[in-house]
């Protein structure tokens, strides 16, 4: 039983899990209708807090908190103050004054949500902090992979790409593994921790190896900023050896699906032809992310300090 | 269902009943849905545009008895649809943690239909308004009528049924579930009365 904020997969019991994937398949039946909102929050707030740079996610919050009526409040402190731990919760108090129903944070730092989270009394969702997670994307995925497969449990799944920089890997591994999947791992030494095995995953430096039998393969986006002045090898070369295209594709499962998190670059995680064709479920993983975010805001806003969202359902 | 049942698992078939007693039987049910399926078509003149919406769960076998009913009498085709209503609630915010949601398949237009909702047991009458809300997302309907299996009184909002399968004067502190789905002859539909202790539990 979880409490009051979603910081990570790490945190949640596979129950939980299964119950924020099935209220998102009921979301997505709201997203496939004329009138695509609903009341269930209206004259709530959700603050979207974002102190890293993001499009995609925050557009996702945004419009999942709209379909449930919810007045939704984008706000991105200058990138300057990064560093200032202080001012990161002095902002962050200043909201908590405003009486937000949820407030959804992400930044460039490991663990800043759960500070944030230690001062506010509403709850905090993690949108993504540092190289630790991104418990939506992770959410989003498997909801992704459950429509496609029908199944969680007994399934293969292969993440390739800089796994020691990455939120995304880590939360799906934690995610996949809550749900009775086999994960493995698959980079350029240099990029898979040294602890990842730890989390009961699988680590391999060829693809082709990690690639045998498995069901679903997962290509996580090279951060080119990330990686300046580093042994990074070069585009060309990550590409030809880590880059996903169909020829490497047929190492995989008959009817193995291929997933990203977005943006791809095109040519180098994924190859143009894969980026934009099946097996690659790319826009589905999207339509999935305001699905589940729905989801998540559907059963942890308004959840201030002294109760969960699952805590026990009693008959009232 | 009403709002002062839990959110799910009304129909639990394994809740043993020591105490519970039956206020309706299957063949009661049946012949009380048969009824109402003539009272549906007496009451409307165009019976083509009726659509029967279903508020899950206990709403969902009913509609179903209802619209072969209705095949059986007058030959007609009736569209069926299941509309959940936890996202309308008026107490998400208020009561503890969030219901599980159940399944919404509206496979019809609305506009120009007589919806019919169906549901099990109406008590306060927040869910009929909820569900009420909810399909006018979907359209405008021409009217909107509802049965209700079982009346329990203790209404809390200016809603009134249009087809009842039994009054039953209860205390407000019972439960009155639907059990079964009565998607076969094993399975058979009862509706009991579940005393005040038992529903707390």
């Amino acid at each position: 039983m979880i409490g009051r904020d979603l910081l990570g997969i790490e945190d949640l019991e596979r129950e939980d899990i299964e119950k924020i994937l099935e209220t998102a398949m009921h979301m997505r039946e709201v997203g496939e209708r004329d009138v695509k909102k609903v009341p269930t929050l209206r004259g709530r707030t959700i603050v979207n807090l974002f102190f890293e740079a993001s499009t995609r996610t925050r557009a996702s919050f945004e419009i999942a908190g709209k379909r449930l009526s919810a007045d939704v409040v984008n706000f991105s402190p200058a990138s300057s103050s990064l560093k200032k731990a202080e001012s990161i919760l002095d902002t962050a108090r200043t909201l908590d004054a405003m009486d937000p129903d949820a407030v959804v944070v992400r930044h460039a730092v490991s663990g800043v949500p759960r500070r944030i989270a230690d001062v506010l009394g509403a709850p905090v969702i993690n949108a993504g902090d540092g190289a630790h997670e991104h418990p939506t994307q992770a959410l989003l995925d498997i909801l992704t992979v459950q429509q496609e497969k029908g199944r969680i449990d007994g399934l293969t799944v292969t993440i390739v790409g800089d796994i020691a920089h990455s939120r995304v890997a880590r939360s799906n591994i934690y995610g996949f593994r809550k749900m009775g999947a086999e994960v493995r791992v698959a980079a350029p030494p240099p990029m898979i921790p040294a602890d990842v095995e730890a989390l009961g995953v699988k680590a391999y430096t060829s693809l082709r190896e990690s690639l045998d039998g498995v069901d679903v393969v997962m290509a996580l986006r090279i951060q080119n900023e990330r990686l300046v002045g580093s042994w990074f090898p070069s585009v060309r070369e990550y590409s030809a050896t880590f880059g996903l295209d169909r020829a490497k594709l047929r190492y995989a499962r008959d009817g193995a699906i291929v997933m990203h998190p977005g943006p791809v670059n095109r040519g180098v995680e994924l190859s143009h032809d894969l980026a934009d064709h099946r097996p690659s479920v790319i826009l589905d993983q999207v339509r999935n992310g305001v699905a589940i975010r729905m989801a998540v805001l559907y059963l942890f806003a308004g959840r201030h300090r002294g109760g969960g969202p699952f805590a026990q359902q009693g008959a009232q | 269902m009403s709002h002062a049942d839990p959110p799910n698992g009304s129909r639990e078939i394994g809740a043993q009943d020591s105490k519970s007693r039956s206020i309706l039987d299957d063949k009661g049910i049946r012949r009380a849905l048969t009824r109402i399926a003539h009272e549906i078509l007496e009451r409307n003149e165009e019976p083509e545009v009726l659509y029967l919406v279903a508020i899950p769960n206990g709403g969902v076998p009913l509609a179903r008895i209802l619209a072969s009913n209705l095949a059986e009498i007058a030959g007609l085709e009736v569209a069926v649809g299941v509309l959940d209503t936890t996202l309308y609630r008026d107490d998400l915010m208020t009561s503890g943690a969030r219901p599980l949601l159940r399944r919404t398949e509206m496979p019809s237009a609305v506009d120009e239909r007589v919806v019919v909702l169906v549901d099990d047991v109406v008590k306060t009458g927040r869910t009929i308004r909820a569900a009420m809300d909810a399909l006018m997302d979907f359209g405008r309907p021409q009217a909107v009528q509802v049965v209700g299996l079982v009346d329990r009184g203790h209404r809390e909002l200016p809603i009134k049924l249009d087809y009842v399968g039994k009054n039953v004067p209860t205390h407000v502190g019972e439960a009155v579930r639907l059990r079964g789905n009565g998607s076969d002859a094993e399975d058979l539909l009862e509706v009991v009365v579940l005393p005040v202790e038992e529903n707390a539990a």
